[in-house]
């Protein structure tokens, strides 16, 4: 591995990032991060889900405008409004999604709106020409006559960065470039960017994928909640450090340690039992169980398969293997639906694409849950439906003018609580939580803890899935690890402590 | 080598033409001479130009609804300015396609800055020509003039009995024009651009607004050229011509191979389309025992054949991507 990746201290410094912040109403987005890229060298971007790495690239693209902060390239100030003004300034961007057009050709997709004219008709021949040779700098040698769609997604990405250095780029960023290539594709893609990098181009190379980091990069960049944790020489840095800045917070300011007081839930004693839950491709199975009264937390990096356990569990994603017991009876979880049917519930990652209705309003949005169980033939009184609302606007503290404001205006940690305030009216025995704390600024950070806290004592099962340890820590009973798509680790009582779960994670 | 797959559809196109075709011919002597081939190139030459700009449309991924009451305005209009007026009918339909370009222009307009679904707008400006034509006039009225009988007197004789009209010249010029703006002009490549992947197109640099606008200013011009090509050809102008030629205007370009969805198809496959629609028509009429019905029973057949043809193409790019991520 450490051959490939021969330090070049020397490089002059092509793209320079200072200061840099990016706010969104009730989010930072990023926050006073600093970001340098040498010529000729491979710059790891690493960082959790909402850790800043997408709202950096976007400011450096200019899909963003910044808010703080300068982008400078070769010592010059920049200010692109789009991505077109960065490609034209020599910043080329492969993003993950393939953002090139499947039904035209593979040589149409290299040369659209650069193809060589003659007395304004577009000259084929030449066209054809440049397109190969833009390929053949990658090595790639493909019919370039045939649609682009017509090809693997390793093939359309390598086309993508194709385009993207033939326009004489001096910055390529490669956003999770691996996510749908096979081994064998991820190899030939790192000796391309090897290759680039020996040309003098600068790569910043956003990944989760930490042996990937260890296999092709020279620098690493690791953010965390918008902010700047360091940027460390990839030789000189541990696998289990680099995790540790991911995860952890060096700073051990946890507060008591829940398991230390648990018990405070008196009721009966009510478990859930998952067995070997998984599907192909997705998620070795899994087993786990939850009583009444406990908090379980969910660990892992990103794409570890923690995300994937909360929807196989809630049915989103349909398992094909293992079973859900409920207090020893087999619950069926063909969809949300029966998940919700059978007294479970889900806040998903991604608030404002899987959670909350924008449009309604907070009323509406705590309802949805409780009218769906009951099924739509039988409302809920209109008087019912608003004493409802007002009483969990005023248990949750949750702050709005009135329940009839739609829940889209409301700040982040808000639409959390009206979610939370969804499930809770439907009284549910198991409440899964993704995330819940993912973009939410402080105050109503501790508000989510808390309220996480009190659901547990009054008899609800808590999955929580979080990719801030501290959090997990401060009020797991019990820790399911994750790795690879698969359960690697359980800890419980006092071996709940960060470090043990970073070690368990990096092992 | 495998055929490229871009090509299906084109390939499908002329393997029914042939077939049809030959039908006839096997069917009836007659329909081997050019003769047939003169008329049916004359008598679907209004349709094919109206298509042609179908096509960029639908390639694009939009639609455009507007075309058949384009057609019987620009026939009304040009009624007026040549008996009203009294203005030479080359001028007449000048003025006429000027006007039928400007109002595609403005619908691309607003179906662009304001990201409205072309179906509804074009909607609108199908009811709105229509309506304009009886504001005109509210009968059907001859256009005479003596260039009117020049142009549907002029004939160029082809070998056998045949011969081509000055209609069908247009229409074939119409169709080359077309050919050259699809496959050799940055513009006609960011049609296919916008209609493959509208997003990706955008970020490759495509100016997505422009490139829309002028699409249905395009389709404006095609069908007032298409408009002036009925008028001198019928040499008469009626409020209710062409009631429905803008889905027999579709149903040629999704005959001729290119994608509902857009992205992918030729113009060339267009004319084709329009041909075998055509032919089909032809075919009835030679039969003589069949009702002209079934004339659309068979199109309608065709239809559902090359839509699922379309589906079969499209998925098995989409399944490559979807497959993989």
């Amino acid at each position: 591995m450490a051959q490939a990746t021969q330090p070049q201290q020397t490089g002059k410094t092509v793209l320079s990032v200072r200061g840099a912040g990016k706010f969104f109403p009730g989010v930072k987005a990023l926050q006073d991060v600093d970001f340098d890229l040498h010529e000729g060298e491979i710059h790891a971007l690493l960082g959790e889900n909402g850790a800043g790495k997408s709202t950096l690239i976007k400011v450096i693209t200019g899909v963003h405008p910044r808010d703080a902060g300068s982008v400078t390239l070769n010592g010059e100030e920049i200010h692109p409004n789009h991505p077109g003004d960065a490609q034209a300034l020599g910043i080329s961007t492969v993003f993950q999604e393939v953002n090139l057009i499947p039904t035209l050709s593979v040589a149409e997709n290299l040369m659209l709106e650069r193809q060589t004219r003659k007395f304004g008709l577009i000259a084929w021949k030449k066209t054809d020409e440049d397109a190969k040779a833009a390929l053949e700098i990658l090595g790639l040698d493909i019919d370039i006559h045939r649609p682009l769609g017509s090809y693997s997604v390793a093939i359309q990405q390598l086309v993508a960065i194709a385009r993207a250095v033939a326009l004489d780029a001096r910055v390529l960023i490669l956003d999770e470039p691996t996510a749908s290539l096979d081994a064998e594709e991820i190899k030939s893609l790192f000796r391309i960017m090897r290759d680039l990098k020996a040309k003098g181009l600068g790569i910043v190379f956003v990944t989760h994928f930490l042996d990937q980091v260890y296999a092709v990069t020279d620098r690493i960049t690791v953010l965390r909640n918008g902010e700047l944790v360091g940027t460390f020489v990839t030789k000189e840095l541990e696998q289990i450090d680099l995790i540790n800045h991911m995860l952890g917070h060096e700073l051990a300011e946890v507060s008591a340690h829940r398991h230390q007081d648990e018990g405070n839930y008196t009721g009966p004693k009510r478990e859930i039992q998952v067995k070997n839950l998984g599907k192909k491709r997705v998620l070795e199975p899994v087993s786990l169980d939850l009583q009444a009264g406990e908090i379980v937390g969910l660990a892992g990096l990103l794409g570890s398969g923690r995300t994937e356990l909360s929807e196989l569990i809630f049915g989103t994603q349909r398992a094909d293997s293992g079973l859900v017991f409920m207090d020893g009876e087999p619950v069926m979880l063909r969809s949300p639906r029966h998940a919700i049917r059978a007294g479970f519930g889900l806040c998903p990652e991604d608030r404002k694409q899987d959670g909350i209705v924008a449009e309604l309003s907070v009323r509406e949005n705590i309802m949805l849950a409780l009218q769906g169980r009951k099924g739509w033939l039988r409302p809920i009184p209109r008087a019912e439906q608003q004493q409802l609302a007002d009483k969990m606007i005023k248990a949750l503290g949750i702050a709005t003018p009135d329940s009839e404001k739609p829940v889209g205006q409301l700040s982040g940690g808000n639409q959390q609580k009206v979610i939370l305030a969804r499930w809770l009216v439907s009284k549910p025995l198991l409440l899964i939580l993704d995330e819940p704390t993912r973009g939410i600024d402080v105050g109503a950070h501790a508000d989510i803890i808390k309220l996480i806290k009190e659901l547990c004592d009054e008899g609800l099962a808590l999955l929580v899935a979080s990719s801030e340890l501290d959090e997990i820590v401060a009020f797991a009973d019990r820790v399911a690890v994750m790795r690879d798509r698969e359960k690697v680790s359980e800890l419980t009582g006092a071996e709940i402590t960060q470090e043990n779960i970073i070690e368990a994670i990096a092992r | 080598m495998k055929i490229n797959e871009r090509f299906y559809p084109l390939v499908a196109t002329l393997a029914v033409l042939a077939l049809l075709y030959g039908y006839g011919i096997f069917e009836h002597r007659a329909f081997s001479d050019t003769y047939v081939l003169g008329a049916l190139l004359t008598d679907n030459a209004f349709l094919i130009i109206t298509a042609v700009g179908m096509t960029f449309v639908i390639l694009s991924g939009g639609i455009d609804l507007s075309v058949g009451s384009m057609i019987a305005f620009v026939g009304v209009l040009m009624a007026e300015l040549v008996t009203g007026f009294g203005m030479h009918p080359v001028l007449a339909a000048v003025i006429s396609i000027i006007v039928g370009s400007a109002f595609g222009a403005v619908m691309g307009v607003l179906i662009a800055k304001f990201d409205i679904q072309p179906f509804i707008i074009t909607l609108a400006g199908m009811f709105f020509l229509r309506g304009m034509c009886f504001l005109i006039n509210l009968d059907s009225v001859p256009i005479d003039h003596s260039f009117v009988s020049e142009f549907s007197g002029f004939k160029i004789p082809l070998p056998g009995r045949g011969w081509l009209t000055a209609s069908a010249v247009l229409m074939i010029l119409t169709v080359i024009g077309g050919i050259i703006i699809a496959h050799y002009t940055r513009f006609g490549r960011n049609v296919y651009a916008i209609g493959g992947d509208r997003q990706s197109a955008e970020l490759l640099g495509t100016p997505v607004h422009a490139t829309i606008i002028r699409v249905y200013a395009l389709s404006g011009f095609f069908s007032a050229l298409s408009g002036v090509v009925f008028a001198f050809y019928t040499a008469s102008a009626y409020p209710l011509a062409a009631v429905g030629v803008e889905l027999d205007a579709i149903a040629a370009v999704v005959i001729g191979g290119t994608l509902l969805t857009g992205g992918m198809g030729f113009v060339i496959g267009t004319f084709f389309g329009g041909i075998i629609m055509g032919v089909i028509q032809t075919l009835i009429a030679f039969d003589g025992s069949l009702n002209s019905w079934w004339t659309k029973i068979m199109i309608g057949a065709l239809l559902f054949g090359f839509i699922v043809l379309q589906r079969l193409i499209t998925r098995s790019f989409s399944g490559m991507r979807a497959g993989a991520s």
